[in-house]
């Protein structure tokens, strides 16, 4: 009931709803990526990658003040120590092990923070292909250390300059590119977007992290269900993998926060859940913030990586039927979850992963429970916003 | 009686030109379609602008990005369209993204269509397998006909099945692009039109994407029934001081 239909539709969201020119790549990936992912060949060198190039399994932390603090039990799991720095990387070994079976040489893809772009450029690297990635201007400069360790990797970063400059933006010139380039060229998504088979594939992909939790928390603590499992939520990649292996298991809690911006009622935010609804964006029918006229609108978060007016349509399934619930968060609130993590645990996160860390205090633990939050990734391209907000180089 | 297939059974060379509703002013629309009527172009594809259209390029998309921060939406574009009919004979398309008609209601779109004598559509991000499953009932009821692309990648047997339902023309788009004005048609291009043409669909074919001149359209009019041109006369509007003599102009340049 979690998993999309043939055409890919997670009960109404989902589909592919993408131009003609797009078909022949589409038909193409929907025929070959369940029998390639699912093949032994693909399986064993997916896992040794992961393994022993991204140093998988990503640990399962025990945040010991953390959990004295709210009175309970969590967990982190440590996608930022991942080889790049965020659970990015757990997608792009995948795909580009399935674009190398289907012979394609061009790697392109869009890029926010910047972590799928430098993911996305290591794993290019990593197998000798051509890389380009698409990254919003306004992106560029606020993540900076990205665009360097992207083109320090040998990729070429093509600034996208409509709209807001953002990833929205940097979306739309990836699939513009892969409508001129249909015959050599494999566009490698970073989270669970974008038309059918996208949204099951990176799920797929990224499905390892709820698994390694499972398999760990057994180890710790004796079950492998947690009561909480808390991730934020871009297009919604970290979230998808974090819960994948728990969707039947309707006892595990499963949260999903949005970045808010500056809130949800002030114009200026990125909640597509809390402040959008139904249309189509780039190719999936699912949550999206638009005008009455369904014109996309311009999102805004201080986290490039969250600051996306739509969602998977996973996620916009796992809303409407209730087994997953989606919180909002305010700039603010995430800077504030950022120094909360650094002083207590030594941790310093990626803001989007901040965006997680934000709504423990605003939810009801019990001294029993056992509480999973998926850092995404580590703090390194986010030291300039921290910088700004905290002062640290007065 | 369906204007576009008289329209396309009875004639040859059709000139079509797609212009962004709403462009270069908010009430252009009206004049730009009169006196590309007058400047006799076959029919029009007028563009519903959407603020993220993905198979356009960086004219259509600044086309797209003014008309909007002019005040152009569906509604303002029926009610300059509300009259058209007592003066526009000429067949009629609008072509946009999916998102604000699904926004403004299917329903509702289709049967406004219908009022003002809209003749077809062409949706590029509805593709026809989800235009049958859940439209295809509601265009033909009220007799507007959708249009369906297809490409150099498209394989034969799809071709043949988009033939077979088409009910316009078939829009062939000339290369693997998106919307922009380039030069010239290369030997790949000429190969994939001979290639479509061998295959003696029952549809009629207009090419576009990238025709811009009387050489283009004079070249793929000896493939197909005729080519549409946008990205080159959206940008002949952007410079222009006077529409109606430039757009006359400009027809004649291709036509004349
Ligand atoms: C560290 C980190 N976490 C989360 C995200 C959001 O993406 P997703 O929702 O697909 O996990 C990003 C995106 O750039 C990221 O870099």
């Amino acid at each position: 009931m979690f998993h999309p239909n043939e055409k890919g539709f997670y009960g109404q969201y989902g589909g592919a709803y993408i131009p003609e020119m797009l078909i022949p790549n589409i038909e193409e990936l929907k025929k070959n990526y369940l029998e390639i992912l699912e093949s032994e060949t693909f399986q064993k060198e997916y896992h040794l990658l992961l393994n022993d190039y991204a140093g998988r399994p990503s640990p399962l932390f025990k945040a010991q003040r953390l959990s004295d603090k709210y009175n309970t039990n969590i967990w982190l799991k440590r996608e930022d120590l991942n080889h790049t720095g965020s659970h990015k990387l757990n997608n792009t070994i995948g795909q580009i092990l399935l674009a190398k079976k289907m012979g394609r040489q061009r790697i392109i893809a869009e890029t926010g923070a910047g972590q799928h772009g430098v993911a996305t450029a290591t794993v290019c690297a990593l197998m000798g292909l051509q890389c380009i990635v698409y990254m919003g201007q306004t992106d560029m400069e606020r993540q900076a250390p990205n665009v360097a360790r992207m083109r320090m990797l040998g990729a070429e970063v093509r600034p996208a300059l409509s709209g807001n400059r953002t990833l929205k933006d940097a979306t739309n010139e990836a699939l513009r590119d892969w409508i001129a380039n249909p015959t050599d060229t494999f566009y490698l998504i970073g989270s669970v977007v974008g038309p059918h088979p996208y949204p099951d594939m990176v799920a797929r992909l990224q499905a390892i992290i709820s698994l390694e939790i499972k398999q760990q928390l057994k180890q710790k603590v004796g079950t492998e269900l947690p009561d909480y499992v808390i991730a934020c939520v871009g297009g919604g990649s970290n979230a998808a993998g974090s819960f994948y292996h728990f969707l039947e298991d309707a006892s595990v809690r499963l949260i999903g926060t949005e970045a808010a911006g500056l809130g949800v009622d002030s114009g200026e935010t990125a909640a597509s859940m809390a402040c959008g609804d139904i249309g189509i964006i780039h190719g999936s029918m699912t949550y999206l913030m638009q005008n009455e006229d369904g014109q996309i609108t311009e999102p805004y978060s201080i986290s490039a990586g969250l600051d996306y007016p739509g969602i998977g349509p996973l996620h916009a399934h796992l809303k409407d039927s209730g087994r997953a619930t989606y919180m909002p968060v305010t700039d603010e609130e995430s800077l504030q979850a950022a120094l909360e993590l650094t002083r207590l645990e030594g941790i310093i996160p990626a803001l989007e992963s901040a965006h997680a860390l934000a709504v423990l205090p605003k939810m009801n633990f019990k001294p029993g429970d056992q509480v999973v939050v998926t850092v995404s990734g580590r703090g390194d391209k986010d030291m300039k916003a921290y910088m700004e907000y905290f002062k640290l180089t007065e | 009686m369906n204007r576009l297939k008289t329209l396309l059974d009875t004639k040859k060379d059709l000139l079509s030109i797609y212009f962004t509703a709403g462009f270069p002013q908010l009430n252009d629309t009206n004049t730009i379609l009169q006196a590309l009527q007058k400047a006799g172009v076959d029919f029009v594809e007028i563009g519903m602008p959407f603020s993220d259209p993905l198979a356009d390029g960086p004219v259509i998309q600044k086309s797209s990005t003014q008309a909007l921060a002019n005040g152009m939406s569906l509604q303002v574009l029926f009610q300059q369209l509300a009259d058209m009919r007592q003066s526009i004979t000429m067949p009629v398309i609008l072509m946009g993204y999916l998102n604000p008609v699904l926004k403004f209601g299917m329903e509702r779109f289709i049967d406004q269509c219908a009022e003002v004598g809209v003749d077809g559509l062409i949706l590029p991000d509805l593709p026809y397998e989800l235009y049958h499953e859940k439209y295809r009932d509601l265009f033909e009821a009220r007799n507007i006909s959708n249009t369906f692309l297809i490409t150099p990648q498209t394989p034969s047997e799809r071709v043949q099945m988009l033939d077979q339902n088409a009910k316009g023309f078939l829009y062939m788009v000339s290369s693997a692009a998106v919307t922009g004005a380039t030069t010239g048609l290369n030997q790949f291009q000429l190969d994939y039109f001979n290639r479509i043409n061998a295959m003696k669909l029952n549809s009629p074919k207009m090419v576009g994407f990238g025709i811009s001149d009387r050489s283009s359209y004079r070249q793929v009019c000896q493939y197909a029934n005729g080519a549409i041109i946008g990205s080159a006369f959206i940008k002949m509007l952007e410079e222009s001081k006077d529409l109606t003599v430039d757009i006359k102009n400009f027809v004649a340049s291709i036509k004349g």
